[in-house]
């Protein structure tokens, strides 16, 4: 066998091993009801949720409780299925947050509570942002 | 309302589309017709338009930049990204606050690059000019702002929309149309920095000089030039390895100064986007340098080359198109571009890779096996390594481009990135920087020594003994024990000697050549800098007091983070650690403000001294009016050490939004040549909720007689009657007395000056308050029969701050490896430019 095709051998079985790790290593997205299920079945690996805050009838934003020191919050977000869920974070309101029109927690269940390590926020786009002017 | 400098903008940006197509058609025609003549009439065509559109180009910058600069709120782009208070360089960041601005600022610089393109070479301008004004007019219809009738098809979005069309639906527009907002909304105060004025510049030439060596080696393959637009292109691609590479690094730098996630790297897609193309260029640098010398690797830089410019345009996709929405921190708003975004990309790839297929046959390659003791097999290895090293990244961030594509096949892809992004990348990334760190030491020595079998053993041996001897104090004195940390290390530090090896030697005989040996060094010191400050950053800021700061945070808040009660001394990392209260910022100078020196005002951006005050020199006196940056507090935090005391202004903007006060800390950090003390606070005291004053407590006291009020030292100093109180009229039957009390705080004195007034028969008082000390004091009474007062005092816990300290060993050798890396770049483009000179003098600048 040639150097170079050992090499090319080497290089294929690097990327695979690449594609294989992403696979194995790579988060999914599912609604709460499946998260609890993985999360009673033993299985604590951190997911995504989609989903958006809670709103009342006037579109105001309700069921953010923030933790003693500003270090943490809690909110209601419901899912794309509709159910509501309670979720923690143990870090300060991000910016925008109210704003969002989608929000992306990533962590897992514990217990009846899921704890978000992460947050990502989908803002509406400018366009369509109903901001208040400076008048 | 100023409609002309917008309709004006939009003109610039049409004629900019239409003169780069005309341009590219021009440069068509002249790389494609045989006639002599004609074809120096097509390259004048080609040159005139290039010129008129790089004038556009300049004009739309100019034309926004009058729209920014004189504050015309009524335009959306100055309206949603400045304010009346923004000072010149934060309006010209500004610019690329918004996507529009970034596209703009991008066909800028490829318009330079281009006139560059023109004036230095002749042979290649026209294919490689068509080239570019093609990329142009792909740009220019980002910002189009079109809309083609009949289809409702909408071409890009333009930056001189006017406020009311981009919110059609903001009600104060249906009843006054001519309506112009008095001030913006600002500039995100994040971006308020000046990492920010220059790192989307650099960045932008970055991603506008990987197009340089891109046409060339299109052009190359049109004209069936295989093998001579390397030479062109060489210099341009390490330019562009040092822009893109410099402009990366401005980013993690702005990161680490500015976020407060402890690091300067977090693998998320947007640094993903350009970390994957830059790993890609630097693998081409070195394929094209192997070509030049050997004849080796043509096919090899072809596509490398055409890959890191796919990947940008593939990262500007995944960055811009909305597509990353629920995968990355940095929140896009979608424009609506994605479709042109996509058809911007496979253009190109499907170009290039067609134009490659067509001429693969023809392009000479050596049949001859690279012998395992050459340069050649060596470098080939490193830039395999380096590709492997961008795919890893590569595949992980495309995770949503994965799921959009199973999508039109009917799968519900469900695939989201790794929930842990950094442990995930750097756990691989370490073995490949480890390979990288092995291979460019060995590269270098079988690139100048020319070892064979036989020799290999005598050569390497000194630099590796040399390594291991470093390598072993390295790692004791680090203590370093972690398996894959040490072997790190190991390749980083043998990496910097056998490359010092070479340089000692290229020094005495061609300093000229030194680029390759110092860009490695660097890299070197970069591994084992990003190590150190990585892998071994430590919380120091440990609750060493035994007490909980709130039994509601969890575990790892309460060990990790100290509380500082406002002049109390405690214990930090060898230092004595205290808190000296809250600090404001002047807006138009520098320096801090100390908060209980001033009051506060209706405007967040405004406070008036209560005393006289000098801030770097500038005085205010009582009084007065100081404009502040209203949205950022800072905590003085003095580290003090036998005579030595240092100052830390760690940083928190308070978002009131909505009343969910959420509190984005910035870092300060205490720099020493060892480690970095990087600080932040964690939490403050709440400035919102009503405090918890005790109970009132009364002393009767005469002028001049100390008192204890919060434990503190107080004088009533002097009362006065006083003529004009703010905010209460007085009639010539009231009376006011203002009462001057000194405190003695453990750091200088602070003054209250409480009001007692008697208006209508009526008694009033006015309280004063000591924010730092948590005290407020009152004047009860007079007793003008024994002259004595009444002060009361209602205290409250003392002002407090809660932060959070790492520290970062050694992240200076990181920062110094990058600028050594940038330097070695530097002597390798030099060398590549005068060698392209000479050639081109001789007048072979084809061959």
């Amino acid at each position: 066998m040639k150097k170079s095709h050992i090499l090319v051998l080497i290089v294929i079985a690097a990327a695979i091993g690449i594609i294989v790790t992403t696979a194995g290593d790579a988060s999914t997205y599912v609604d709460f009801e499946q998260a609890f299920a993985m999360s009673t079945s033993g299985n604590n690996k951190e997911i995504h949720v989609v989903g958006e805050l809670k709103k009342d009838t006037q579109g105001n934003i309700i069921g953010i409780e923030e933790g003693e020191d500003r270090v943490s919050f809690s909110f209601i977000m419901i899912d794309d299925k509709g159910k509501e869920q309670k979720v923690s974070y143990n870090q300060p309101v991000p910016a925008d947050f109210t704003r969002s029109e989608k929000v992306v927690v990533v962590g897992s269940y514990d217990d009846e509570n899921f704890k978000a390590s992460k947050i990502l926020l989908k803002c509406p786009s400018k366009y369509q942002e109903e901001q208040e002017l400076n008048v | 309302m100023h409609y002309f400098v917008g309709d004006l903008g939009h003109l610039f940006v049409i004629t900019s589309f239409i003169t780069s197509l005309v341009t590219a058609f021009a440069y068509y025609k002249a790389t494609t017709v045989d006639d002599l003549g004609k074809k120096t009439e097509w390259l004048k065509n080609g040159k005139t338009g290039f010129y008129l559109h790089a004038a556009t180009v300049l004009g739309i910058c100019v034309t926004l930049y009058i729209i920014i600069g004189n504050h015309y709120f009524e335009y959306h782009y100055a309206y949603n990204y400045s304010d009346l208070k923004l000072p010149v360089y934060y309006l010209i960041s500004t610019f690329w606050n918004g996507q529009e601005g970034s596209f703009m600022l991008w066909m800028f610089w490829q318009a330079i690059l281009g006139i560059i393109v023109i004036q230095t070479n002749k042979f290649w301008e026209a294919p490689v000019m068509a080239v570019f004004a093609t990329v142009q007019a792909f740009l220019a219809s980002m910002i189009l702002g079109v809309v083609i009738p009949g289809l409702e098809l909408k071409i890009g979005s333009s930056p001189f929309i006017l406020l009311r069309d981009a919110m059609p639906n903001a009600p104060i527009f249906a009843a006054q149309p001519e309506f112009v907002p008095k001030d913006g909304n600002g500039l995100n105060p994040l971006l308020q920095n000046y990492w920010m004025v220059i790192h989307p510049p650099t960045l932008f030439l970055g991603f506008a000089t990987t197009l340089v060596p891109f046409s060339f080696c299109i052009a190359g393959l049109w004209l069936k030039k295989y093998r001579d637009w390397v030479r062109p292109a060489l210099p341009w691609a390490l330019f562009s390895g040092a822009i893109l590479g410099l402009g990366i690094l401005m980013g993690g730098y702005w990161a680490y100064e500015t976020l407060n996630f402890g690091g300067y790297w977090n693998w998320d897609p947007v640094e993903n986007a350009v970390y994957v193309p830059w790993i890609v260029l630097i693998a081409a640098i070195h394929t094209m340098i192997t070509y030049k010398n050997s004849e080796t690797a043509l096919k090899a830089s072809i596509i490398l080359v055409i890959s890191v410019f796919v990947l940008i345009l593939y990262s500007t996709f995944l960055t811009r198109s909305g597509i990353l929405g629920t995968s990355s921190v940095h929140s896009f708003t979608d424009l609506g571009l994605s479709g042109q975004l996509l058809l911007y990309l496979l253009f190109f790839l499907v170009m290039a890779i067609v134009l490659a297929v067509v001429r693969w046959k023809e392009i000479p390659s050596t049949e001859k096996e690279a012998s395992v003791y050459s340069r050649e097999f060596w470098i080939f290895v490193g830039a395999l390594t380096l590709c492997l090293m961008g795919f890893q990244v590569l595949m992980p961030t495309s995770i949503p481009v994965w799921n959009k594509i199973v999508g039109f096949v009917g799968i519900q892809g469900n695939f989201a990135p790794p929930a842990d992004q950094i442990s995930f990348y750097s756990r691989i990334q370490l073995w490949f920087a480890v390979a990288v760190g092995i291979l460019s030491g060995m590269g270098q020595f079988f690139w100048w020594k020319n070892v064979d079998q036989e020799k290999i053993k005598k050569e390497l041996l000194p630099p590796a003994l040399i390594a291991l001897v470093l390598f072993a104090l390295v790692i004791t004195l680090g203590k370093v024990y972690d398996a894959s940390y040490i072997l790190l290390t190991l390749a980083g530090v043998f990496t910097i000697v056998a490359n010092s090896t070479i340089l000692i030697s290229l020094l005495r005989s061609s300093p000229g050549l030194a680029g390759g040996a110092v860009a490695h060094i660097g890299i070197g010191m970069m591994l084992i800098g990003i190590m150190f400050s990585s892998g071994y950053s430590k919380v120091v800021s440990l609750n060493n007091t035994g007490r909980m700061i709130s039994q509601e945070l969890s575990k790892e808040f309460n060990r990790d983070n100290l509380f500082l009660s406002i002049n109390e001394p405690r214990k930090m990392w060898g230092f004595e650690i205290e808190y000296l209260g809250e600090r404001l910022e002047p807006r138009y100078h520098a320096g801090f403000i100390r908060k209980s020196d001033v009051v506060e005002t209706g405007d967040k951006d405004a406070v008036v001294a209560k005393v006289d005050l000098t801030v770097e020199g500038k005085t205010y006196k009582a009084k007065d009016t100081v404009d502040i940056r209203g949205e950022n507090t800072y905590f003085e935090i003095q580290l003090r050490k036998g005579e030595n005391t240092y100052s830390l202004f760690p940083r928190a903007q308070i978002n009131f939004e909505m009343g969910t006060g959420g509190l984005l800390a910035s870092p300060d950090i205490y720099r020493t040549v060892s480690a970095d003390l990087y600080t932040h606070v964690s939490s403050v005291m709440r400035p919102t909720t009503e405090e918890e004053w005790s109970k009132l407590e009364e002393v009767k006291v005469k002028l001049g007689q100390e008192f204890f009020a919060n434990d503190y030292v107080t004088i009533l100093e002097s009362v006065e009657r006083v003529l004009e109180v703010d905010d209460v009229e007085l009639s010539s039957d009231d009376v006011a007395v203002k009462a001057k009390i000194r405190v003695q705080g453990e750091h200088g004195d602070y003054f209250a000056a409480p009001i007692f007034l008697i208006k209508n028969k009526l008694v009033g008082r006015i309280p004063d308050e000591i924010n730092d000390l948590g005290l407020r004091l009152v004047l009860m009474n007079i007793h003008p029969e024994t002259g004595e007062f009444t002060v009361g005092m209602r205290t409250r816990q003392k002002d407090f701050v809660v932060i959070k300290a790492l520290e970062k060993p050694f992240i200076n050798v990181l920062w110094i490896g990058t600028l050594v890396l940038l330097a070695g770049f530097g002597i390798a483009m030099t060398r590549r430019i005068r060698e392209f000179r000479k050639m081109k003098e001789k007048g072979q600048e084809v061959v």
